[in-house]
């Protein structure tokens, strides 16, 4: 919904004494905590996913089939999942489930739930992809275009046009843009496809749907963090140095943007896996958010769980392929936290 | 209360007292018209009579979204409730809590802040299911942790002051600490934070109901219209915009009323808006502007004119002062440096001494405004547009060392790359030539290793390496002038000396002149041939280095001498205090300037990406 809730802060820098990873090398240090963090999220995950079915009040086998449901029904459902056993023996069998690849049985339709993602999974991958590339590629030139429109006379007058639609971009959440751009290029203009997903015309307009806000956002980031590198000294070393202007820009000061950017910018990527949820509800695309949704609806737990597992396990690779990025190009990990 | 009167301030109280009316009295007012079948009127258009359409059962729907403002707004406010007092118990929480368990509570806030909200959201709504309590409290909770860190960072901030030490060690206890004094201080901030908080909460509950998971048919509110009226989009495009707006609007009201508080408690960035008001300069900035007027310099006669390897005359910087007009900081200063010569530039912070030396380079910043009769490297006119291969020459010939080299180097590029890439483009050079280059310049500067050195990365040297390191930077090209920019201030003492041997040599190995600025009368009496003293934007006096002491005339450099310490120096005396203030010295109008500069604003970039530089 809502691309970002409120303004997201750094984490304050760690005191440097009490960490042992202090003596080893910047990199190493970084790469050993991220990738603890790593490891812990991966068992909340999988706890959080187990869980879901328990901490539901009430019972959750009756719920899902209804107040109607004859109780040898309810009883053999509740059998299968298994919920009659000690928790600790679930979880357990969840576990090893997990590592098997069974996700279990869904109680409304009976299907395999691995089998349904597996399904469904390709789709929702690529649209998130397809976001990705189109929210970066548009923030980059974006914003720094904008901070170096901003740095000439007649640029500073077009100045508040940019801001201001970048902020509206912002504040707009994706369901809403969503809507907005079925109402302008579907039915007024006729452009592309209300709903569906596989080719150009009914693909466009979900990608664009899901990466306008995170793209707006990120290139106010860009355009901040131009802002500060043009500022630098090392800038005017550049310039000093008479380079031609692309690699002033492509080579001193792009470096410097894509840390800041990326490590404030990661949490908002990984927010835009979860925007799937929304633009695959919005236009009909059969993708694992879709299955979540009616699956929520339906109160089909098993199914639940799996989905919101894929879905967090997703997230985590985007945090982890940010990370790696991160490591690769700052020399200095400088990201000391967050 | 005086900025409630601010454009923002206006209309955030003119939205909330829409939103409240709709909120009290829609049900009372539409409730007829929402909640009536009227079959005749079913899936009706947008029109006069029914401004949104109507419905599948003939309902009318603005009716039906202005009774929803109550609903919407009380679930809003529910779920903000939960969220801002769940962040500030826990945040709070944190704060008092010992070392351990506060960094276990906030490693977990962090984890939870990894993952993206909705799906935070989703899971809450799984185990409350989709009903419109159990939204509420799934995005109450979703957003505990973002609050936490908030109120976690700003009672962090808070306790680190002074204050609140000094109450600690007179004896007031953790709960005495947090609510006499960092409840109070954070108080205002967390306002803003909430009626922001709003915005998005009010979205997302909008976006729930939408999704089918969150307020349930037959109650309705914004989000439950929005979805219902996209099914019938092509029909009538109203029953979908309309509800989208109304969300729109509402989250615009919360986000303007965040503003105005914000703006209350002073932490407005109006700064930047103003400062790109000053844009219309009346000339372009840098080298567009050229002096109509070759006005006699004042101050200085510019020695050896006719020999110069580099002058400026008459130079005059402004710049955007915020309010639309322009400050000069620098006053038609002539200077020239004949080649081989080593120039002194002396004075206190802010006496123009680094503009000037900028203005000779051409790396004046982009919002100042300089104008000068003549500015030339020697036979570049540098008040035009540089020709093609005038960069180029500029590039090689002309080197410049900064304050501070761990700002000067670039930090996200190898020591290697950076010393390369002057050869590599404008000397024609292939990459192995050009990195050969390179270690010959580091090992002249007195690095070990050069070539392996040429691998790291600036943060991999130490403060002194790197000051030598941009040295052998300056020198890659063919330099015939450097311009030293403060080259030893950011370094100890020892580094110093080092430092400036360095220099010196260079100069000797290469014949180039250079440019020594620097606040230290001292130091630059030294090392240089001539120095210049500069006070207040203009030239003072011009002097030859060896003589200083016996010819010094004018009373600011007397003073800077006076300053200096010896042998028999008597240390129970107080050291001399150097002029009366500034506007006893300057003239009247300068003084108004020197007030002035203090007014340029944080997000002008001028004045303060150098502030110690000049």
């Amino acid at each position: 919904m809502a691309t970002a809730p409120g303004p997201v802060r750094p984490a304050e820098p760690a005191p440097a004494s009490a960490r042992f990873t202090d003596r080893l090398s910047p990199r190493a240090s970084f790469a050993i905590r991220r990738t603890g963090r790593l490891v812990a999220s991966l068992l909340i995950v999988v706890v959080a996913s187990f869980l879901v079915i328990h901490l539901v009040p009430g019972d959750p086998v009756r719920a899902a089939l209804g107040p109607t449901a004859p109780v040898g029904l309810v009883e053999n459902t509740r059998a299968d999942l298994g919920l009659d056993e000690p928790v600790t023996r679930q979880f357990a069998d969840y576990v090893a489930g997990l590592l098997q690849g069974d996700l279990g049985t869904s109680i409304q339709t009976r299907q395999d739930v691995a089998e349904v993602i597996a399904a469904r999974f390709p789709t929702t991958l690529t649209l998130a992809s397809l976001g990705f590339l189109v929210a970066i590629a548009g923030a980059l030139p974006i914003g720094m275009g904008a901070a170096l429109l901003a740095r000439t006379a007649r640029g500073r007058s077009a100045n508040p046009v940019v801001s201001g639609g970048l902020g509206v971009l912002i504040a707009v959440p994706d369901f809403l843009l969503s809507v907005g751009l079925i109402a302008v290029f579907s039915v007024w203009l006729g452009l592309f496809s209300p709903a569906g997903w596989g080719d150009l015309r009914s693909s466009v307009l979900p990608v664009l749907g899901l990466s306008l806000g995170p793209m707006a956002y990120l290139a106010r980031i860009v355009q901040v963090e131009m802002i500060k590198v043009l500022d630098s000294t090392y800038m005017t070393t550049a310039r000093a140095k008479r380079l031609p202007q692309r690699i002033v820009l492509f080579r001193h000061a792009l470096p410097n943007i894509v840390t800041a950017t990326l490590t404030v910018g990661g949490l908002l990527l990984s927010g835009l896996t979860a925007g799937t949820v929304v633009i695959e509800t919005v236009f009909a695309i059969p993708g694992m958010g879709n299955t979540l949704i009616s699956a929520v609806q339906t109160k089909d737990y098993p199914m639940i769980q799996g989905v919101v597992l894929v879905f967090a396990l997703m997230v985590l690779a985007v945090n982890l392929i940010v990370d790696l990025i991160l490591i690769t190009i700052d020399p200095r990990t400088s990201i000391s936290e967050g | 209360m005086r900025k409630l009167v601010s454009p923002a301030g206006i209309a955030a109280v003119l939205g909330t007292a829409v939103l409240l009316s709709a909120a009290l009295a829609g049900p009372g007012t539409w409730g007829g018209a929402a909640t009536e079948p009227a079959i005749v009127d079913r899936l009706a258009p947008a029109g006069a009579e029914h401004l949104f359409g109507t419905d599948d059962l003939g309902r009318d729907i603005f009716a039906r979204v202005m009774v929803a403002a109550r609903l919407s707004l009380l679930l809003t406010a529910g779920a903000t409730a939960i969220g801002v007092l769940g962040g500030v118990l826990v945040g709070l929480t944190a704060a008092v809590l010992p070392k351990y368990p506060r960094r276990a509570l906030v490693w977990v806030m962090d984890m939870l802040l990894a993952f993206p909200w909705l799906l935070l959201v989703l899971f809450c709504t799984v185990i409350w299911g989709a009903t419109a309590t159990g939204a509420m409290l799934a995005i109450g909770l979703a957003g505990i942790p973002n609050l936490t860190r908030l109120v976690y960072n700003l009672a962090a901030s808070v306790s680190g002051q002074d204050y609140v030490r000094a109450a600690r060690v007179v004896g007031v206890g953790p709960f005495g600490v947090l609510f006499r004094h960092i409840l109070p201080n954070i108080a205002n901030p967390l306002l803003v934070q909430a009626a922001a908080s709003a915005s998005v909460t009010l979205l997302a509950f909008a976006g729930l109901s939408f999704l089918d998971l969150g307020v349930q048919a037959p109650e309705y509110d914004w989000g439950r219209l929005l979805n219902e009226g996209i099914g019938s989009i092509y029909t009538n495009p109203m029953g979908a915009i309309g509800p989208g707006i109304t969300i729109v609007f509402a989250g615009l009201v919360f986000t303007l009323v965040a503003e105005a508080l914000a703006d209350q408690a002073g932490q407005g960035v109006r700064s930047v808006t103003a400062a790109g008001r000053a844009s219309m300069a009346p000339t372009g900035p840098g080298r567009a502007a050229r002096a109509e007027d070759a006005a006699a310099p004042d101050g200085a006669v510019p020695q050896g004119a006719g020999t110069a390897l580099a002058e400026v005359t008459d130079l005059r910087i402004a710049f955007p002062d915020g309010e639309g007009g322009l400050v000069e900081r620098v006053h038609g200063v002539s200077l020239s440096v004949r080649p081989g010569e080593i120039v002194g530039i002396v004075g206190e912070s802010g006496s123009g001494k680094s503009l000037t030396a900028m203005a000779l380079a051409d790396l004046s910043d982009a919002s100042a405004v300089v104008r000068s009769a003549t500015r030339r490297f020697d036979d570049i006119d540098l008040n035009t547009p540089l020709a093609r291969g005038e960069g180029k020459r500029l590039g090689t010939e002309l080197g410049i060392v900064f304050q501070d080299p761990l700002t000067s180097l670039n930090p996200a590029l190898t020591i290697g790359r950076q010393l390369t890439e002057v050869s590599r483009t404008h000397l024609g050079m292939n990459r192995g030539e050009a990195r050969e280059r390179a270690a010959a310049r580091l090992r002249a500067v007195g690095i070990p290793d050069p070539g392996d050195r040429l691998r790291d990365y600036p943060h991999q040297f130490s403060g002194g390496m790197r000051q030598r390191a941009m040295i052998g930077m300056a020198l890659t090209g063919n330099p015939r002038l450097i311009i030293a920019d403060e080259p030893t201030t950011a370094l100890d003492v020892t580094v110093q000396k080092q430092v400036l041997g360095v220099l010196h040599q260079a100069q000797q190995a290469t014949g180039a002149a250079i440019v020594l600025i620097s606040h230290d009368i001292a130091l630059v009496s030294g090392f240089c041939d001539r120095v210049v003293v500069m006070k207040d934007g203009a030239v003072v006096e011009e002097l030859d280095a060896r003589r200083i002491r016996e010819e010094a005339g004018h009373p600011h450099t007397k003073g800077l001498i006076a300053c200096l310490p010896d042998m028999r120096s008597d240390r129970d005396r107080p050291l001399p205090v150097i002029d009366a203030p500034l506007s006893a010295v300057a003239p009247p109008d300068e003084a108004v300037q020197g007030g002035a500069v203090a007014k340029v604003p944080a997000g002008d970039t001028g004045t303060r990406s150098r502030p110690s530089a000049t």
